[in-house]
């Protein structure tokens, strides 16, 4: 129980946190990508503050033999620079671009009734879908 | 679109962003990234927690903090972006496939990558970074999207 509660408690105070950053309005995502526009440097901090919290703890914490409620860490393993990983990410990053949300904060947003979110998260979703049942490398 | 710089509260959002991942590092041992996460709502070999996936808790947990930021503090959640339907589907679409074809988002890549020094996830983070940036450039300078 204090298993699943753990996990719950981790999802929550991620949204939270993405709440407090304000990573849940997309004008204040669209106003950091706005370089030369007028641009809001803000969300540089919501990155620096999660880099230094975690940057700090994981070390620690993957130092230990095995995570407190689970037999192991699954901690990814992969190293080499493919095409996959930087097509992936300019496709995100341009869908990021137009809609002003990213996976967590849309969730969180749809979940707090913010209507673009409710349109947006369930594409997301289907994109998801499509992209592992249709677009995985075939050795996968 | 003009928005306040809020440096502080934006450190401290990232700090909880930061907590909350290495919560899930230190009870499970894995690595929160949201794109992953819902990806693992559809895996069939996903690990069970009763009758539902790991991830679904985690989602949940999400789920109700939305819930409590739009009861206790709906300025954060709302949104003056009016960006078509057509424009969310699109955006929707792109960054669930481009998320799962690059292997993780501004939480995996981003956060939980960057502080483990993985190249990988530099090589990703720069590449969505630099996409996003771009993006808003031209959709700004043509007039569409958010900015039509």
């Amino acid at each position: 129980m204090i298993r699943h509660l753990a996990i719950a408690l981790s999802g929550f105070i991620f949204a939270i946190g993405l709440g407090v950053a304000e990573m849940t309005r997309p004008e204040k995502v669209i106003a950091f990508l706005d370089l030369f526009g007028n641009w809001d440097p803000s969300l540089a901090f919501v990155m620096g503050g999660a880099v230094l919290v975690y940057a700090i703890t994981f070390p620690i914490i993957s130092k230990r033999d095995r995570p407190f409620f689970s037999p192991r860490f699954y901690l990814p393993t992969r190293k080499d620079l493919d095409k996959r990983l930087i097509v992936g990410g300019a496709l995100f990053g341009i869908g990021w671009g137009l809609g002003g949300f990213c996976p967590g904060p849309a969730l969180t947003g749809a979940a707090a009734g913010v209507t673009s979110a409710f349109i947006f998260v369930p594409a997301m979703l289907i994109g998801i879908f499509i992209a592992d049942r249709f677009l995985q490398p075939k050795t996968a | 679109m003009e928005t306040l710089f809020t440096p502080v509260t934006a450190a401290l959002g990232g700090a909880l962003i930061g907590l909350a991942a290495t919560l899930l590092l230190a009870t499970e041992g894995r690595i929160a990234g949201i794109s992953g996460i819902l990806a693992g709502l559809f895996n069939k070999d996903s690990e069970r927690m009763g009758p539902l996936p790991w991830q679904a808790l985690f989602v949940g947990g999400m789920v109700l903090g939305g819930i409590l930021l739009a009861l206790f503090a709906p300025q954060l959640v709302s949104s003056e972006v009016n960006l078509s339907a057509g424009w969310l589907v699109a955006a929707g679409l792109i960054v669930g496939v481009g998320t799962r074809v690059g292997n993780g988002c501004t939480s995996g890549h981003g956060v939980c990558g960057l502080s483990r020094f993985s190249a990988r996830s530099l090589v990703a983070t720069l590449s969505f970074m630099t996409a996003g940036f771009l993006t808003v450039f031209i959709t700004r300078t043509l007039g569409l999207g958010v900015f039509g």
